[in-house]
């Protein structure tokens, strides 16, 4: 009696041990159930052409560097006796495609594709999240005329999906001579981004108190002195999850990469989605591709996962 | 340091008037108190002072020149606030030395570090110094508020309920160290506050302020022993003064459902109708009183014990030394100091 007493007044004060097990247990489980596909794309990667496509699929399997040398190379095929009569293999990936009656012909355009998404997304993040951050500031301490209809229409910008006004995009960037430039997408991801930079910013900015910036201004700076050495430095919480936010949706974006850019400022996510060889798509260099392509979203998302931890007591304020 | 004058000052809110025609002077050297309930306007006048917020009309003045076109920076004030004034995201030392590193006073370092030892040194926080503010007590944060203020010599220190949001006990400690301060230093200063203790305490002067207007200006005994109005009265002094209505009856004020019959002053016209004010401690439990009463409730408070008194249907509180015998339903007999009734007239204005 009194046993269960004192267990039902400790589960008011903390979890108990049996409840935080389940919790654990089923956090592990959907973090494992997440981790299949991203397993299955790794797994992929590492399989030869024949090995990808083979059904059922193989679990166990003979690991092969083919999907990763046929993601960074283009080849050709050759007559057996040709291949014969070359010298020996100069590396792992020469000997690999010469296995299939092909030589390596040069370099693919991974690599530089891979640069135009980084170049692209962290541009237009940057410019996203400087310019929301300004605009957030404005709507949070100033007395904007209209304000509430400004944010209405900013957030407004949202309500269609952006592939709606693809069309009016393309025949406007053609005049414009941003087609397939990675100022272009800079200019048009930046747009997109804004809207949504604007809207989580305010929600930071309009929680850090204005004392702090007024204590300043009587500390003897102006306000941009202050917006500067008080608000920004309170704002990194905010401001890296939203950079997060943006950096995700111009990495991924698709639609408008496949349609606005060909060659010059093309992304990797299209460039992967067609990569296709010779005997059909080559599944192990798409899975060996977007690997890559996870890894700087990945790097991005760990260097900044302290930032992202919100609720953190990170100020001196007491309520 | 310097006087501080506002002159006829008024400033609209879309939906209220803060403040209606506010004039007052703040001496040099002077502590002087801001006194009011919530939405008084206090806080709004330190923010046009401080240049936070500005005026509809009127003037701020100091040292005799108007300072109204001039930015919070070059005002030269220093202003304590009630909470959410350090910054988290510097350590203790940074805090106090922000001031002084700001682009208009270029203060060189070993200056900066200086003062800010001498300031931490007088608020005892130099073991701080290194610490992030956010792992700070209520009354450290409040300390290094404050020192933020001293390290620098502003024109007036503006200090906006500094001690509201500490417990009992710290506030009584800081509330004399900042009284020692200001005496030691002089500092003019202006610090607004809703609890009366604090402005009868720490006061040179008190302004009581009330829905936006002066109520009344003067030093803390005028402000309690002779107060403008009922507002006034009621709001400075614990326990809170007794206030009756009383009519005129027989050459005496009656007060109506009780066996009260208070003295008319003679000495002046008397309305019919009025307020009668009266402090507990002008009520004297003795043996030979004029008045009689039953104890209705007794609150011990150690040092003194407030008695509650009913006479008809009215109950009014008296003080007495000590802890008493007395319970609840003993008969009393009290006298009451005739010279210090205060008398105001139904709209509650002194008579």
């Amino acid at each position: 009696m009194s046993a269960t007493g004192l267990a039902t007044a400790h589960s008011v004060v903390a979890p108990s041990s049996r409840s935080r097990k389940i919790a654990a247990t089923l956090v592990i489980l959907y973090a494992v159930i997440s981790m299949v596909p991203l397993a299955w794309i790794f797994m992929t990667s590492f399989k030869t052409p024949p090995d990808s496509i083979s059904y059922p699929p193989k679990i166990v399997f003979q690991p092969s560097l083919e999907g990763y040398c046929n993601l960074f190379t283009t080849r050709s095929r050759q007559t057996p006796e040709y291949i014969a009569s070359l010298p020996p293999p100069a590396g792992v990936c020469d000997e690999v495609v010469r296995q299939r009656n092909m030589v390596i012909a040069g370099p693919s355009n991974y690599v530089p594709r891979f640069l135009n998404s980084l170049i692209i997304a962290f541009g237009s993040t940057f410019c996203a999240v400087a310019l929301g951050t300004l605009a957030a500031y404005a709507f949070s301490r100033f007395k904007v005329p209209l304000a509430d209809d400004l944010m209405f229409f900013i957030l407004s910008t949202r309500f269609m999906p952006p592939i709606a006004v693809a069309i009016p995009i393309y025949l406007m960037y053609r005049e414009l001579g941003l087609s397939d430039t990675k100022l272009g997408m800079i200019v048009l991801y930046t747009a997109v981004n804004v809207s949504l930079a604007v809207w989580l910013l305010k929600g930071f900015i309009d929680e850090i108190p204005r004392e702090y910036e007024e204590a300043a201004m009587i500390d003897g700076y102006t306000r941009l002195q202050a917006f500067w050495k008080v608000v920004l430095p309170q704002a990194t919480t905010g401001i890296a999850a939203t950079a997060i936010f943006c950096l995700i949706f111009a990495w991924n974006e698709y639609a408008f990469a496949l349609m606005l850019t060909s060659d010059t400022a093309r992304t990797a996510p299209p460039s992967i989605a067609t990569m296709l060889g010779r005997g059909g798509i080559e599944w192990s260099a798409i899975a060996a591709g977007s690997l890559g392509f996870l890894i700087p979203v990945v790097i991005v998302a760990f260097a900044l996962r302290n930032y992202l931890l919100r609720g953190v007591t990170f100020g001196a304020i007491r309520q | 340091m310097s006087s501080v004058e506002l002159q006829h000052i008024s400033k609209r809110f879309p939906t209220v008037a803060a403040l209606s025609d506010v004039s007052f002077t703040v001496r040099d050297h002077e502590f002087f108190v801001l006194l009011g309930p919530t939405g008084a306007g206090k806080t709004t006048t330190l923010r046009i002072i401080a240049a936070l917020l500005k005026q509809d009309e009127g003037s701020v003045l100091f040292d005799g020149e108007a300072v109204d076109g001039l930015t919070p920076a070059d005002r030269d004030v220093a202003f304590v606030f009630q909470q959410y004034s350090l910054y988290p995201t510097m350590t203790v030392y940074d805090n106090l030395a922000f001031p002084l590193r700001s682009p208009m006073r270029k203060t060189p370092e070993p200056e900066i570090k200086e003062r800010v030892q001498h300031a931490a040194e007088i608020l005892r926080i130099t073991h701080l110094l290194d610490r992030k503010t956010a792992r700070l007590s209520g009354g450290e944060m409040q300390r290094v508020s404050i020192g933020r203020a001293i390290v620098r010599q502003p024109r007036i220190f503006l200090m906006d309920e500094p001690l509201s949001n500490l417990d009992a006990k710290l506030r009584e400690s800081l509330r004399v160290e900042l009284q020692h301060m200001q005496k030691t230093q002089g500092n003019t200063t202006l610090f607004v506050t809703h609890d009366q203790i604090e402005a009868l305490t720490m006061a040179d002067r008190i302004a009581v302020l009330d829905h936006g207007r002066i109520i009344q200006i003067g030093a803390p005994a005028d402000i309690y022993d002779r107060p403008a109005t009922t507002f006034v009265a009621t709001l400075v002094g614990t326990p809170r003064i007794n206030l009756f209505t009383a009519a005129r009856e027989n050459g005496t004020y009656f007060v109506a459902n009780s066996d009260l019959h208070l003295p008319m002053p003679g000495d002046r016209a008397m309305p019919q109708q009025v307020q009668v004010g009266l402090r507990p401690e002008d009520v004297k439990i003795t043996p030979g009183g004029r008045f009689t009463g039953v104890v209705a409730l007794t609150e011990p408070l150690g040092v003194e014990t407030i008695l509650h008194i009913r006479s008809g249907q009215q109950t009014l509180l008296s003080i007495l030394p000590g802890i008493t015998p007395l319970r609840r339903d003993d008969p009393v007999r009290f006298d009451i100091l005739h010279e210090r009734l205060h008398f105001f007239d139904v709209d509650g204005k002194r008579v």
